[in-house]
């Protein structure tokens, strides 16, 4: 079937000012990748797994956005810390990555690389069945990133620092982290790339290998960005992934895991945070288990108000003979007022008979009666909302396993949610 | 005086001392508090698709394929008034231009259209006969076979109805005609119009121009288009205001002739604060092609009235090896148009070789309720999307969506609904339930819902599972001396309980034998 005329145009204009890296063990990768955007073209609102989110302002040539003036999530933790200003690494900020053992895609020069067989495939293996265009966009267009390599136990977690300066900056970032038999490490990230960026990050999971993956978006005022992330896990493998959202405009997380050896676990959870209008936030989620003993989870929960919209569409795939799986999805929504929406499809494509997989999905406002028992024991109403709002959300924080992280979590929320609340 | 007894399980009691059970039960085939008659009713049910059989009936078809011509010809058989035909054509024209829509999770060969027979009558309907009397003895004799009343005046004189039994309106459509309307008389002096829709068209213009196509359009989709164009006939409903229905009234549709669309439409309209339950039965002969059914029902429920529809949907669903069946794309939608009207669906869905079929609820009016619940089961090669829609427009709106879908052999079985709650809507409520269950590991079950909620003062939850037949409780039926195939079936009786208990009475009889009919040869 030919492209519609419109994906052609968007992907036209929005090309237009980038172009591809033809140097380096990479560029075979950049070149397949280009050559498969220029067949799918870009997202359009028509299209079905664009139903609930307009990717227009996502695909569109300009960019703007003002620089938000974020604290750093992680900054107490002890950390290899990489930092990024407007999608530029910071070497006088970062710590040695070499000494990490992390290299930069831009630097990553070598004849042979180990991650030549490996940068763009997961990317392109879930391309299937659903396009994500964008996200071979930066496959292709993407002249930064991490490119990490784990043993054994990493020593201490990644931490990526984002910094938005320019109000113009249009970022596209590519990491590819790789775990080989046993290996085990933290990736966390927080702050805002740029006035709008795409991330994609490729995570291949090892058998016994553990990935952990903590990140927070936000809270600021005008971000626009898409990530990705693509996951190829083992046998007796561990994938989590946890994300924290508040504010921006638009905010579009996708995770697509692909589990393929048998008795892995891999979880995805984020916690939202919206207020105004203006702001969209969007977890979509495609689980495939093509293994036996598998379990994932999905848990999702937001929080909107000031008519707000959030966005939730996941989906687990159970393969033929993936017996014995358990899948779990879960996406609830608190609307503080009248004008907040909640917009879900949760699907289960089922094809083998001895799995256990459930999915619901609740949207409703504040339980009356708990906050009429709060008022009651002399709680203020605003002071017991904000307390039901805090327990409904941080019920997803048990997601992350690691306990200073998660206190740290736990404290940007409950300082994000005063915003929310007062 | 002495006369042999069927030897029956107490036969521990035998003079000789013998305690064995089973040995000796064979010979009768009767088992202790299960009488001769109930095991011939299952004997009876064994033979897979019960209804495969064909009436040889002389049959004139119109010319094979569409055309401008054919959807005029329709028209003049029916002997219709000028606008019917133009409205028609018109939407005919639309569906020149509309594309078969193939996001349904259904796999199929193209169906070509120029090769079906949009109009089939038996002969001797070319005059319509007046009253039951006249109607070929060889049709009533197809109805009574598959055990549908249409002797109205023995079941009056209370020949066949013991006391108290419930009586049935019965509206019967064979191929493109329909062939009687029974109790019209009993049901005309409640005010209640029912007949067929070819005979609306001519005695009550006002009524169908009114209401034909306000809730489901002529461009609704492209099914609904087509049968826009080409339907041949189907049942008429109008209950005046205030009436209670005195009766249920039935719709039963038999395809008989080969290759032969079948494109019914079904109108009922509801006044205020009247109530109807309507029931809905379909069947089809064996046969190796694949037969199309493209049908549309559409109800108007006004202030405080209640419409209950209930389907089953039994029509022939291919051999084993997935060779011919029905290909069955229906559009129902029901609106609740005034304040308090309610609609309440109930469909089991055993048939057809691919169904794709949503009938759904438009909640126009405040406190207005809809209701979904549905069985689907799908064996061998059948593949069944279906799941409904809640619109919710007024305010304190309710709706509650129960779906039991079962898969089995090869067969793919999709729940797609969507829960819709738009801004003004506030108060509204909505639960869902839909729960999967997967005999065999080579047929698959899915869930597709869209939940889109607009505003915080409703609440929506939506709840599915997914799992295989209860190993323990098979366990237990068999251990109770249940073979196989029946201990599935009671489990999955049990599995579909809400659903069976929403439907009447007779239906949920009918239904559950039908429920282990459709499951066999799927365990072993």
């Amino acid at each position: 079937m030919a492209l519609p005329q419109v994906k052609q145009d968007a992907l036209a204009a929005r090309i237009a000012g980038l172009s591809l890296d033809a140097k380096g063990w990479a560029a075979n990768a950049r070149a397949t990748a280009a050559e498969r955007l220029a067949a799918q073209g870009l997202p359009v609102r028509r299209d079905e797994y664009w139903r609930y989110t307009d990717p227009s302002s996502l695909t569109k040539p300009e960019v703007s956005g003002a620089a938000p003036d974020l604290a750093p999530s992680f900054a107490a933790l002890d950390a290899v810390k990489v930092v990024f200003t407007d999608g530029v690494f910071d070497a006088g900020a970062s710590d040695d990555l070499a000494a990490a053992g992390i290299e930069l895609l831009s630097q990553a020069d070598a004849d042979i690389h180990w991650a030549q067989g490996l940068y763009g495939q997961l990317e392109a293996r879930g391309q299937n069945p659903v396009e994500r265009p964008l996200a071979t966009l930066n496959t292709a267009y993407a002249r930064e990133g991490l490119l990490i390599r784990v043993t054994g136990k990493a020593a201490k977690p990644v931490s990526v620092i984002y910094n938005q300066k320019s109000a113009s900056s249009d970022v596209i970032l590519h990491y590819l982290v790789k775990l080989e038999a046993g290996a085990e490490l933290t990736l966390l990230e927080s702050g805002t790339p740029g006035a709008r960026f795409n991330t994609v990050l490729e995570v291949d999971v090892a058998s016994g290998a553990k990935f952990h993956h903590i990140r927070t978006q936000g809270p600021d005022a005008e971000r626009r960005g898409v990530t990705h992330i693509f996951a190829h896990i083992a046998d007796n493998a561990l994938f989590k992934s946890f994300t924290l959202t508040a504010g921006g405009r638009l905010t579009r997380n996708e995770a697509i895991l692909e589990i393929t050896g048998d008795d892995s676990v891999a979880h995805v959870a984020g916690t939202v945070m919206g207020d105004g209008k203006d702001f969209l936030q969007d977890d979509t989620i495609f689980i495939t288990h093509a293994s036996e003993r598998c379990e994932s989870r999905q848990v999702y929960r937001k929080v909107l108000k000031n008519g707000a919209t959030g966005v939730f569409q996941g989906k687990i795939l159970v393969k033929q003979g993936a017996q014995k799986t358990d899948g779990y999805q879960m996406s609830q929504s608190l609307l503080l007022d009248e004008d907040a929406q909640f917009l879900a499809k949760p699907e289960l494509e089922i094809y083998a008979d001895d799995v256990k997989c459930s999915h619901g999905s609740t949207s409703g406002a504040i339980d009356e009666t708990a906050l009429f028992y709060l008022q009651s024991r002399g709680v203020p109403k605003r002071r017991a909302q904000a307390l039901l709002v805090l327990a409904f959300l941080a019920g997803v924080l048990e997601e992350i396993e690691d306990e200073a992280i998660a206190a740290e979590v736990q404290a940007r929320l409950e300082d994000w949610l005063h915003g929310l609340t007062d | 005086m002495e006369k042999p007894v069927p030897v029956r399980r107490d036969a521990g009691l035998r003079e000789d001392g013998v305690t064995e059970m089973n040995t000796h039960v064979a010979e009768d085939n009767i088992r202790e508090g299960v009488d001769r008659e109930t095991i011939e009713t299952v004997q009876a049910m064994a033979g897979k698709y019960k209804y495969g059989w064909e009436t040889e009936i002389p049959t004139e078809y119109a010319p094979k394929g569409l055309n401008e011509d054919i959807v005029r010809l329709i028209s003049e058989k029916n002997g219709e008034p000028e606008w019917m035909l133009d409205w028609r054509l018109k939407a005919y024209h639309r569906w020149l231009e509309m594309k078969e829509p193939r996001w349904a999770m259904l796999n199929y060969p193209e169906i070509d259209y120029q090769d079906q027979y949009y109009y089939a009558r038996p002969k001797s309907m070319a005059e319509k006969p007046k009253s039951l009397d006249e109607v070929d003895p060889k049709l009533l004799a197809t109805y009574a076979k598959l055990g549908i009343p249409l002797k109205e005046q023995a079941l009056l004189a209370g020949v066949e109805a013991p006391e108290g039994e419930r009586k049935v309106a019965v509206d019967a459509v064979f191929d493109s005609v329909s062939v009687g309307t029974t109790f019209k008389e009993e049901l005309k002096k409640a005010g209640v119009i029912f007949c067929s829709i070819s005979e609306a068209v001519r005695e009550y213009p006002e009524l169908v121009k009114k209401y034909l196509g306000s809730v489901v359009p002529q461009s609704d989709n492209f099914f609904a288009t087509l049968n826009s164009a080409v339907f041949s006939d189907g049942s008429f409903v109008y209950i005046p205001e205030g009436v209670r229905c005195p009766m249920e009234l039935s719709t039963y549709f038999r395809i008989n002739a080969e290759n032969t669309g079948q494109f019914e439409r079904t109108l009922i309209i509801a006044d205020k604060g009247s109530y109807v339950s309507y029931l809905e039965g379909c069947t089809a002969p064996k046969r190796d092609t694949i037969q199309l059914h493209a049908a549309v029902v559409e109800i108007v429920i006004l202030e405080d009235a209640e419409v209950k529809y209930s389907t089953v949907q039994n029509w022939f669903p291919g051999d084993d090896e997935g060779k011919g069946g029905i290909y069955n794309f229906v559009t129902k939608r029901a609106d609740c148009r005034g304040d308090r009207a309610k609609v309440m669906w109930t469909q089991v869905e055993t048939g057809s070789a691919i169904t794709w079929k949503y009938p759904s609820c438009i909640l126009r009016g405040n406190d207005s309720q809809g209701e979904f619940y549905s069985i689907a089961i799908a064996n061998n090669f059948q593949q069944a999307d279906t799941g409904t829609k809640m619109i919710h427009l007024g305010k304190n709106s309710k709706s509650r969506i129960v779906s039991k879908g079962i898969s089995a052999g090869k067969a793919q079985n999709t729940y797609r609904g969507q829960v819709s709650v738009h801004p003004k809507a506030t108060g509204s409520r909505n639960y869902t339930q839909c729960d999967s269950l997967l005999i065999g590991d080579q047929c698959g079950a899915h869930t597709v819902p869209y939940i889109e909620v607009r505003n915080n003062s409703s609440r929506c939850e939506h709840e599915a599972t997914t799992s295989k037949v209860d190993e323990d409780q098979l366990f237990y039926c068999r251990s109770r001396g249940m073979d196989e195939e029946e201990a599935v079936a009671l489990v999955v009786n049990g599995f579909c309980k809400e659903v069976l208990q929403a439907l009447p009475m007779e239906f949920a009889m009918e239904a559950q034998s039908l429920v282990a009919i459709s499951l066999e040869g799927s365990v072993g």
